[in-house]
């Protein structure tokens, strides 16, 4: 007998026009000590599952049908139910630590208001409790980080603090929705130990949502795939990792990028798409298709830049160095990785050799000319036209007041005035064209397209200067991997036929292990090592480097 | 969602779209909006609906002066309002004089909604020294109340301008008055918008590509910060049209040869205890609707243009 059992969960949204079903029909049970991984893509539904079980679904969303039996009570049977379940034996945690806590209570206040909810217990006792806790959970000095506000707190640190809350009233049942999503690859591995050692000595049932199949893989007993309010398959996270039986599941693992090895293009499964063959690309006869000389392209010398936070003292020394004394090359036609945790200054970087910041110092060379020296307006706009950007962002990044045809059209116009419609038009189509999307698209304003169909746009206007260089700034974080998978060969194959120069920026070593022919692995700003990636990833020479390979989650430990 | 074809009309996008959605269901917004509708139109074309032209001198007759509403005891039929002391039709003096408070009303919030906008726009885009001038300046602005600007700037145009040109003058000084004491919150809400989008990564591509400035600021970024200035114009205007009235009470606003609302009440009140009170109280009350419509209509697009106040 199962410990949460999970019966024809139906869950609606009523809109104006359509009713839109989050959940259908999803059958789960999940037993006491184990960890059940919930995997989809954005929109799959793995998180009405997960609200549906305490019963936090938005209005106008509902529970249409089925039942949710935790232990041998139905927890929908009776809505008082639930508030007595919330907390008590259901604990919850979020994604997003900084805004799961509340700023102007201190951590004991929290941790002490909520085992007063739920148990009978005086002030000394409960303040008792929540120190253990606090430590069970890891938290050094616990005694006094009691009497600290969240903000004292790191990320890492301050998702602990959230599962001890989480944990306080001794739940049986433990829902983590994303609980990494926000952290950084050497916090995260903590936090998913920290959850996998809770799970034993508690002997929780505990259900772990993700879209990270490497967190799965390293952590999940058993796996749930979820697709469009769905439930495609369930079993055990070996079976489905290596042998998956549904197609869905089948091109969602090939789309995860592989970490120890290099493969030339992702597979892609899904039926509607013909792209297992490299695409032909229209705007290649427009094309001013350079030779690859080998040279420099990028040459970039002791650039640093320091923010200050305070408008009067610009000198003072709480400034903060974003960058510090880097210098590395680009040579032409290669595409370079830059991998770095948040807060390494990988972005500034880019943002600089595309000139949207000014180095505090330092030079960057393009082309042998330095960046920082152009005055003259025409030359900038030369400058300008060589490099061009693709933004992390894909809802940001494309004005949405404009259609389509619009924003592919600005650069081209801008660069080549004298156009005439019928040509523009022309270009347009095979820009678009080029990055896989219909010519109807052109008339269509940017919030009618997915994420990665808006990725695509970006890229296509990014492509309309034809330039040599192409900076991707974690072009793929907001996408679900097969989207990813997908952007990532249309990047390769543009690269391949164009031959252009790309500085691919990420945080995440398997996308850049795929993208890149050599790396630059930063933190705090620093650049740690450069090298070939084949030589990063089998031989890293430095510490970091070899923490953070050791640290990322890892699918193919599933084989072993 | 990707499947909309492109041939639709935009009537039907209109019809598709959850701002008209939001419109239909809402009583409020019908109301204040036919009620607007019926006034703007009334008060425009003005000269063919009523029979009367109450600046003719030739058409009035003062025996018919003071004549009450027509549902009263000595009402007159063809007066549904009564008439004014100099025998005027209060009906359609109301209409004409609610044109001139209108034409005010609009020209006074897009001359401040351009200031406004403009100085927003810009303090936000290129921040520094500049930002920070033009942000003082609308504190200072903000701290004289709009009553005693718009007197000031009435008091230094009588000064300037001769008696004869001043009748023909008012009602520019009027809009110029009245502009230039609302402009602080366009910019101040402009440029909190435009904060907001400069650092959206289509500026910075827009940026990359190499566009200027000034085509980034009113090309991409413009119509981005449109909706929360559209919607603090909208109660603006119900502002600015008080505005007019006030001054037009206090006999600072357009002369009584060609009166609006405001103007129109003044008069009425000398007669006020003598008991003609319909001569003050119609147009009184017509400017409380007026008012009140554009008020209601400004909420309901504030609620539903923020997306921070769905449902």
């Amino acid at each position: 007998m199962s410990f949460l059992k999970i019966q024809n969960l139906c869950v609606d949204y009523p809109m104006r026009k359509e009713t839109i079903y989050a959940a259908k029909c999803v059958n789960i049970e999940v037993n006491k000590g184990e960890i059940l991984g919930l995997v989809g893509e954005s929109g799959s539904g793995k998180s009405t599952v997960g609200n549906a079980i305490i019963n936090l679904i938005d209005a106008p969303g509902k529970v249409s049908s089925g039942s949710i039996i935790l232990g041998d009570l139905n927890i929908h049977e009776n809505s008082k139910n639930i508030v007595k379940y919330r907390g008590n034996k259901i604990g919850l945690i979020f994604q997003d630590p900084q805004t799961s806590l509340n700023p102007i209570l201190t951590v004991g206040e929290q941790l002490i208001e909520t085992i007063q909810t739920h148990l009978d217990l005086t002030n000394d006792e409960a303040k008792h409790k929540s120190i253990e806790l606090l430590k069970e959970v890891g938290i050094k000095d616990a005694e006094k980080r009691f009497y600290n506000y969240p903000h004292q707190f790191s990320g890492g640190m301050r998702q602990r603090v959230v599962i001890s809350l989480a944990l306080c009233c001794e739940p049986e049942l433990l829902i983590a929705d994303e609980p990494t999503t926000a952290l950084d690859v050497s916090i995260q591995s903590q936090i998913l130990e920290l959850i996998k050692r809770l799970t034993k000595e508690r002997n929780l049932a505990v259900i772990l949502i993700t879209h990270d199949m490497g967190v799965i893989s390293e952590t999940a007993d058993r796996v749930a795939v979820m697709k469009s309010g769905n439930l495609i398959e369930i079993g055990e996270t070996k079976e489905i990792l290596t042998k998956p039986k549904e197609t869905y599941t089948k091109s969602l693992v090939s789309s995860v990028p592989p970490t120890n090895k290099k493969i030339s293009r992702f597979v892609i499964i899904e039926k509607e798409n013909k792209d297992n063959q490299i695409n032909n690309i229209k705007i290649l006869n427009r094309w001013n298709k350079k030779e690859i000389i080998e040279q420099d392209l990028v040459k970039i010398e002791n650039l640093s830049k320091s923010f200050d936070d305070n408008f009067f003292t610009e000198n003072s020394k709480n400034s903060v160095m974003a960058v510090d004394n880097v210098s590395f090359e680009i040579k032409e036609g290669e595409s370079f990785g830059l991998v770095g945790e948040s807060g390494s200054g990988k972005s500034t970087i880019a943002k600089m050799i595309v000139n949207l910041f000014k180095p505090s110092s330092g030079d960057i060379f393009f082309d042998n000319v330095c960046i920082a020296k152009i005055k003259n307006k025409l030359e900038m706009m030369k400058f300008r036209k060589q490099i061009q950007m693709i933004f992390q962002d894909p809802y940001s990044s494309l004005n949405g007041r404009l259609k389509v045809k619009d924003i592919i059209s600005e650069p081209i116009k801008l660069h080549n005035p004298s156009i005439s419609s019928g040509d523009l038009n022309e270009y347009i189509f095979d820009l678009l064209e080029s990055v896989e999307l219909s010519q109807k698209s052109a008339e269509r304003y940017p919030h009618e397209f997915s994420g990665g169909q808006r990725q695509r746009i970006s890229i296509a206007r990014a492509l309309a200067t034809q330039p040599r260089l192409l900076v991707c700034d974690e072009p793929t974080s907001a996408l679900d991997v097969s989207i990813q998978a997908q952007i990532l060969n249309l990047l390769k194959d543009l690269q391949e036929q164009l031959n252009l120069t790309i500085l691919f920026i990420s945080h995440d070593l398997p996308v850049v292990r795929q993208m890149c022919d050599r790396i630059g692995v930063l933190k705090d700003g620093k650049l740690c090592e450069v090298a070939n990636t084949e030589d990063i990833f089998l031989k890293p020479q430095h510490d970091y480097t070899k923490k953070l390979l050791h640290l990322m989650p890892k699918i193919e430990s599933i084989y072993n | 969602m990707c499947q909309v074809d492109n041939n639709i009309s935009t009537w039907v996008r209109i019809k598709d779209s959850d701002i008209y959605h939001s419109f239909i269901n809402s009583p409020t917004a019908i109301v204040s909006s036919v009620i607007l509708f019926i006034i703007f139109f009334c008060s425009f074309f003005v000269e063919f609906i009523t029979p009367y032209n109450p600046f003719d001198p030739s058409s009035l007759s003062l025996m018919e002066a003071f004549t009450p509403p027509s549902w009263t005891e000595d009402g007159l039929a063809k007066f549904i309002l009564g008439t004014d002391g100099q025998g005027r039709d209060m009906l359609s003096t109301i209409l004409y004089g609610s044109r001139i408070s209108l034409i005010v009303g609009f020209s006074a919030i897009i001359f401040s909604l351009i200031l406004g906008v403009g100085l927003g726009l810009t303090a936000g885009y290129f921040g520094g020294k500049y930002e920070m001038i033009v942000m003082r300046l609308t504190d200072v602005q903000l701290t004289v109340p709009s009553i005693l600007m718009a007197l000031l700037v009435d008091g230094i145009a009588r000064g300037l301008i001769s008696r004869e040109m001043h009748d023909e003058m008012a009602i520019y000084v009027l809009i110029f008055a009245i502009g230039i004491s609302e402009w602080p919150q366009f910019a101040r809400v402009s440029r909190a918008a435009t904060l907001v989008e400069k650092n959206k990564d289509y500026v910075s591509a827009s940026t990359i590509i190499g566009v200027s400035n000034l085509i980034i600021m009113f090309k991409h970024i413009l119509p981005n910060i449109l909706r929360p200035v559209l919607v603090i114009g909208t109660i603006g205007l119900a502002l600015a049209i008080i505005a007019e009235s006030t001054l037009s009470f206090l006999g600072v606003g357009v002369p009584p040869t060609t009166p609006s609302l405001g103007t129109l009440i003044r008069l009425g009140n000398d007669f006020l205890f003598s008991g003609e009170w319909w001569i003050t109280f119609f147009p009184a009350i017509f400017l409380v609707i007026l008012a009140f419509s554009i008020n209601l209509l400004g909420d309901w697009m504030r609620d539903t243009l923020n997306p921070r106040l769905k449902k």
